[in-house]
């Protein structure tokens, strides 16, 4: 036996141990995979041995070549073996090879099972311990299943060393068997009591993974680690706790509360920076939920906290610093803006890590005031910068900030374009599409700018040539493209034509890609255009013409051979074009107008919702299938890929001649896609800046002249430092004039109301006014779209498709004929009546000159997949005309004054189910002005029922009004929306409310108040729904449907019409027709089901209804009843 | 979390690796090449945090790192562990070391990836952090060394012998490469007791 041992180790003098292999592998640097292979089959040879040292040894070389990339897979086996060795030696290198290469798809592991259970419950605590570690890296499914037990009986192991060991490994176990999660917690919580601070640091830290996968459940802990937080002293523990608070705040309100004091004594005692930096993040995570007033001592602290981690000397310290203020910046913007110039500091840094948090900052931290420091500061940097990576993200970012919120913060975009335009000067960027889109975007959208763009396109198109060395790559010669789009486009802007057509159709374009070649024919051809109508005007112009005629004809060629065969084909067609003219030409026929006529039209941008908001005609299902679906789905290469797909080779034509309506839909979803990506879709949902004052006409910037001589630098651009310092004078003079015209600035204020945008920015930002007449061109919508303004809202706003659903009313078909009631307005086309019940009650208003406002309750919501349904309801209106003369009787007329009450045809509201939300309704009311009075201060209110209550702010009390967030001018109408929570449907109610305003008149003010009362129909809370009529079958047949029944005499109207305008009003759609009998079906918010058996005979209509709840049933019979009765 | 402790040179020669999840060998080497490039780039004082490894994670993720002499220390974690907690964490590790190995260099880390990882995993388990202590880390390396010797007793004793005979032999081996000699300076910046 003994000899066995001694020869065994002899044995091993001759065999490699790791240190011979690693230096092996140092000896032979050049050919080191053909000494590591024949290393590998010695090992190989060592494995097949018996003796286990030898073994061990093997594994644990292996070990090291999987360090560094070899498989060691067809090992496994071995390491199982190595493993289960009695020795401690030998055991520690099986594991951990284990631990380095067995994963879950490794079968020999359930060989182990038994093997790791015997080592679990080892007498010696260290076989135990590397058991444990083994086990937590390739931890499986089966094992965690076969092993639960035995670990959770080691959590109360009596050594600490294997309890904490036994704790920790449990969250792996949680992971990959999570049954086990439930049994075990209890003493998991337990542990969080342990007498050794390591096993309390292991129970904090296993409960910390699984509140961050999932902290609502663990909210019931956090008085226990309130507790360990105050009296626990190791930092690691409390950084732990910290960080779970972090997470758990955001779920409840009130622990941010708690928490600050004692974060605030951690934050003033603590020597650890660690620490201290995440008490200061998550008091700005709680800070972030609560915004609560005991926060704000938190906030300043942390603030000013934030300040000095970033003057700190370690850049670590300083990165973090930045961190947490950006955190903060999402909240509290205020709070850092004010250190704007240490921000701006650390964009010098020599750490980029730094530099990109600070970047991230500026972001969120410009206004109209700055934002020419910042992005000049910005420019400095791309021109240093070095490493095109930073240099990229410098020039996104500043496209990012100046175009953020549809160019807020924009006040001078000749500056802007400038800035576009230095941008083009870098060499090597990855993002020439991104300024190209830009370019566009801004050309397009801001007219007063047109005239400066093209004439800045047009040197840029002049000096391409220049450029093209840097710009064959797929980069920065994008922006050529949007150059020679914008000169073409605009050509009645540029002073040249024909130079930048020469420009245009140089030699050297055909070396740029070929979609950008397509576009330079193409408003090659416009320019053409442009040149002939120029022509037209005289004698020297015609020799201008010939000559660019010669010139066309010379140079189109070189295009017409192009590879690219878009680029092909419209030059070929192009020159055709030109040889035509060539020949009218001479025979002295005059074809100005009708080449121009080619380009005639402007390109509009339109908005990306405009197709949304045509209204689908009625009958129209598009939904329904009207053939099968293909079978074979086209290929996705179809789906736009570049910004500029629209100019790409168009593609194959279409396999399937029937073209059915899923694949209209499904085109229509690409081109939305596509218009999101097109540059001439405008994305941004907020308004344009409209009519501002020019006070600096275009003509005041000066153009440099071109000057040839001086190469390299981009001859006659525009530089935009120029443009800070106009800019600032600019505003100097403002000043001043702002003093004298303050009068009529006030009025011209109050016409701009509802221009939000104006006081978003810090107050003094008023003053500050675009320069140029910038009207950014409003988007295209469909013609009969409501004017809404929700291009306005917030795009998060719930209720906003409110208005699509509006504005698709208007387009409907009235389905009463007999319903004339139509004014102009294109709300109210839309044919409702008006219920002489509901009208506005006792009319408390004032005789004086006193604005008649119709009310227009609506209700809206949203719905489910597009489909607009409508619901409607009628809601009183009411105008009121004061007949006395003004400044007559004033207070006592207030109460009772002779109020003509007149029906108005004027609709009045649209309410509309939310069949996501069963317990809220929008009310839209429009309110018109009808005086000629200015109305101020209006506050809606209405008188909470049990069973409807208005939606108010929290905070507020139940009987508080809310403000109606705009004024009135005479004349105006404007909407507002309300929202109600209501909780039963089935019966109809009214509520009572009042508007309280404040009337401005030349002789003063007054207050007034209008009283109304808001109906709320069942009829308001059905969606219309389609249901067919096998379902509809078995909903008839289903036990818990009761019925009822209805009959109208002496309707006159055509079964047709009557179907039609029950649907209508009623929210319901037709299942069935048959003859004179029709099935209807509709459903309410709450999933009430209603069916309709509607029969007509000699002018009586029976109508048999079911449904699963009664009372909703009776008082929409009633409701229909009622409908009938008054038409 | 911790999802990865790497320790490469620097030319990117690993000298540990660490992966707490699963990774095939070839991704592990991207792995460690693509940290390893994105980490030697930078200069010594800049801070110590990293984000934007494509490989390892995703936003979540974060490298933490520290520069020693001739060696890198990266640890790659996510969001619940602190920035700075972690930094400390690797100072504890590389003063552990630095005890166990007695003025710790990177030849020790290279003829002992072992003894390296035995320690580390008494520091980190299955990636997450297990003892912050080093007296206790120390303790716990030590009483298993112990166990080690007595275990290959009078049987281990010839082949240490000629380890060392082997060592005596080849003497030019170790010391004749230009890297790696230099020991690991540890600056004093403890925050944990």
């Amino acid at each position: 036996m003994a000899l066995k041992k001694v020869k065994g180790s002899i044995d091993r003098i001759f065999d490699k141990n790791l240190q011979d292999l690693v230096r092996g592998i140092r000896n032979h640097k050049d050919d080191e995979a053909k000494y590591i292979s024949t290393c590998i089959d010695e090992i190989k040879q060592e494995l097949k041995q018996e003796n286990i040292s030898v073994k061990a040894n093997a594994v644990c070389k292996l070990t090291y070549l999987q360090m560094l990339g070899y498989d060691i897979s067809w090992a496994a086996f071995n390491i199982v073996e190595v493993m289960s060795s009695s020795k401690f030696t030998y055991k520690r290198m099986g594991y951990l090879a284990a631990s380095q290469s067995f994963h879950d798809g490794t079968d020999v592991i359930m060989l182990t099972t038994n093997q790791i259970r015997k080592d679990l419950n080892s007498p010696n605590q260290y076989d135990t311990g590397v058991a444990l570690t083994g086990l937590s890296c390739f931890v499986t499914p089966d094992l965690s299943r076969d092993l639960a037990n035995d670990i959770m009986t080691l959590m109360s192991h009596t050594k600490p060393y294997i309890r904490k060991k036994a704790v920790l490994i449990m969250y792996k176990v949680f992971l990959k068997y999570p049954e086990s999660l439930r049994p075990a917690f209890p003493r998991l919580k337990e542990k969080l009591d342990d007498p050794d601070p390591g096993v309390q640091s292991a129970a904090v830290n296993v409960i910390c993974e699984l509140a961050r996968r999932n902290p609502k459940n663990y909210l019931s802990l956090a008085p226990l680690f309130f507790k360990l937080m105050t009296s626990s002293t190791n930092n690691w523990v409390l950084i732990k706790i910290i960080k779970l608070f972090g997470a758990l705040t955001p779920l409840e309100p009130r622990l941010g509360k708690k928490l600050i004091e004692p974060l605030t004594n951690l934050i003033h005692s603590t020597s650890a920076m660690s620490l201290l930096y995440e008490c200061v993040n998550t008091v700005i995570a709680g800070r972030t939920v609560s915004g609560s007033s005991g926060l704000c001592v938190g906030l300043s602290v942390c603030a000013s906290l934030c300040v000095r981690l970033c003057f700190s000397l370690s850049p670590s310290v300083k990165y973090l610093g930045l961190l947490a203020m950006s955190k903060i910046l999402k909240t509290h913007p205020k709070s850092v803006q004010s250190h704007k110039d240490l921000i701006l500091q650390c964009l010098d840094d020599k750490d980029e890590s730094i530099r990109l948090r600070a970047l991230d900052l500026l972001y969120g931290m410009v206004s109209k005031k700055n934002l020419m420091e910042i992005v000049k500061k910005l420019m400095l940097h791309v021109d240093k910068a070095e490493g095109t990576t930073y240099r990229d993200e410098l020039l996104t970012k500043i496209i990012d900030i100046c175009s953020q919120s549809n160019y807020q913060y924009i006040t001078n975009f000749e500056w802007y374009i400038s800035i576009l335009v230095e941008l083009t000067r870098l060499e090597g960027t990855r993002h020439g599409h991104l300024i190209a889109s830009q370019m566009l975007d801004v050309a397009v959208r801001v007219k007063a700018i047109r005239g400066f763009a093209v004439s800045q396109m047009a040197l840029l198109l002049d000096s391409a040539p220049l450029l093209s060395g840097n710009m064959q790559r797929k980069g920065i010669c994008e922006v050529l493209y949007a150059a020679a789009w914008i000169c073409g486009e605009f050509s009645e802007y540029l002073e040249d034509p024909v130079q930048t057509l020469e420009a245009m159709l140089r030699p050297k374009v055909s070396t740029l890609p070929g979609h950008i070649q397509a576009v330079y024919v193409q408003n090659a051809a416009k320019l053409f255009a442009a040149v002939l109508r120029n022509g037209q005007q005289g004698s020297q112009e015609g020799a201008a013409v010939q000559e660019t005629i010669q010139l066309l004809t010379d140079q189109l060629p070189i295009f017409v051979q192009s590879a690219d065969l878009e680029v092909q084909e419209r030059a070929s067609c192009f020159l055709q074009l030109v040889k035509y003219i060539q020949k009218l030409q001479q025979k002295d026929v005059d074809v100005g107008e009708e080449v121009t006529a080619l380009f005639a039209g402007e390109l509009n941008p339109v908005a990306p919702k405009a197709q949304k908001k045509v209204p689908v005609p009625e009958g129209l299902d598009l939904d329904a299938w009207i053939n099968d679906p293909p079978s074979e789905p086209e290929s996705e290469d179809e789906k736009s890929k570049s910004a500029f797909a629209e100019e790409e080779p168009q593609q194959p034509r279409q396999r399937h001649r029937e073209v059915d309506e899923k694949e209209l839909a499904r085109r229509r979803e690409e081109r939305k896609q596509e218009q999101a990506n097109n540059p001439f879709y405008i994305k941004g949902s907020t308004p344009a800046p409209k009519g501002y004052q020019d006070t600096m006409g275009v003509e005041h910037i000066p153009v440099v002249q071109i000057d040839l001589s001086v190469p390299l630098k981009v001859p006659g651009m525009a530089t935009s430092d120029k443009y800070v310092k106009i800019e600032e004078e600019r505003r100097k003079r403002d000043r001043a004039e702002k003093g004298k015209k303050k009068e009529k600035k006030k009025k011209r204020e109050k016409r701009s109301r509802g221009d939000r945008r104006n006081e978003s920015g810090p107050e003094s930002e008023e003053d500050i006014r675009p320069a140029q007449t910038v009207d950014i061109v409003t988007e295209e919508m469909p013609e009969n779209a409501l004017p809404s303004d929700d291009e306005d809202r917030d795009p998060n706003d719930p209720y906003r498709e409110a208005v699509v659903a509006t504005s698709k009313s208007t387009t409907e078909e009235p389905a009463d004929p007999g319903q004339g009631s139509d004014t102009e307005d294109a709300v109210s086309s839309f044919p409702l009546r008006c219920f002489p019940d509901v009208l506005l009650g006792p009319l408390g208003v004032t005789a004086r000159d006193l604005p008649a406002m119709h009310f227009m309750p609506q209700k809206s919501s949203k719905h489910k997949k597009k489909k607009q349904k409508k619901e409607k309801e009628e809601k009183e209106k009411k105008k009121k005309k004061q007949h006395r003369v003004p400044n007559q009787e004033e207070e006592e007329s207030v109460q009772n004054g002779t109020v003509e009450e007149e029906e108005d045809p004027l609709p009045v509201c649209d309410v509309q189910g939310n069949l996501q939300d069963s317990s809220r309704v929008v009310v839209s009311v429009i309110f018109e002005n009808k005086s000629s009075s200015f109305l101020k201060s209006m506050e809606f209110n209405v008188l909470d029922s049990l069973n409807a209550k208005l939606q108010r702010p929290e905070g507020a009390g139940p009987h508080d009004s809310l403000s109606v967030p705009f004024q009135l001018p005479p004349g105006v109408s404007n909407e507002a929306r309300f929202v109600f929570s209501v909780q039963s449907i089935v019966m109809p109610q009214k509520l009572k409310g009042t508007l309280t305003f404040i009337v401005k008149s030349d002789d003063g003010s007054s207050h007034e108040k209008l009283d109304f009362k808001l109906h709320f129909t069942c009829t308001s809370y059905l969606t219309t729904t389609p249901c067919y009529s096998d379902a509809y079958a078995k909903l008839l047949e289903s036990a818990d449907m009761k019925g009822s029944s209805a009959r109208l005499q002496g309707v006159g109207l055509p079964f047709q019409h009557l179907l039609a305008k029950i649907c209508f009003h009623h929210h319901f759609s037709v299942v069935e027709k048959i003859n004179s009998c029709a099935s209807l079906y509709s459903r309410s918010i709450q999933g009430h089901h209603i069916c309709l058996l509607v029969k007509y005979t000699d002018q009586t209509v029976t109508i048999d209804a079911k449904c699963d709840e009664s009372s909703l049933l009776g008082n929409l019979l009633d409701e229909i009843k009622l409908t009938f009765s008054q038409s | 979390m911790i999802k990865a402790i790497l320790i490469f040179n620097n030319h990117g020669k690993p000298r540990l690796s660490k992966f707490y999840e699963h990774y095939t060998e070839d991704t592990e080497q991207q792995i460690i090449r693509e940290t390893f490039h994105l980490v030697s780039k930078r200069d010594d004082n800049v801070c110590n945090f990293l984000e934007g490894g494509m490989l390892i994670g995703g936003s979540d993720n974060k490298l933490i790192y520290r520069h020693y002499a001739t060696l890198y220390f990266v640890f790659c974690v996510d969001s619940s562990e602190s920035e700075l907690g972690i930094l400390d964490l690797i100072q504890v590790f590389v003063e552990t070391l630095d005890k166990c190995f007695e003025n710790v260099c990177e030849l020790d880390l290279i003829f002992h990836m072992d003894k390296v990882h035995n320690i580390l995993s008494e520091m980190v388990m299955g990636g997450m952090v297990l003892e912050t202590n080093m007296n206790e880390i120390i303790t716990q390396v030590d009483a298993q060394n112990k166990m080690e010797k007595s275990e290959a007793g009078i049987a281990g004793a010839p082949a240490r012998a000629v380890s060392a005979v082997k060592n005596m032999n080849l003497p030019e081996i170790p010391r004749n490469i230009n890297i790696g000699d230099i020991s690991i300076k540890v600056p004093n910046l403890p925050s944990f007791k």
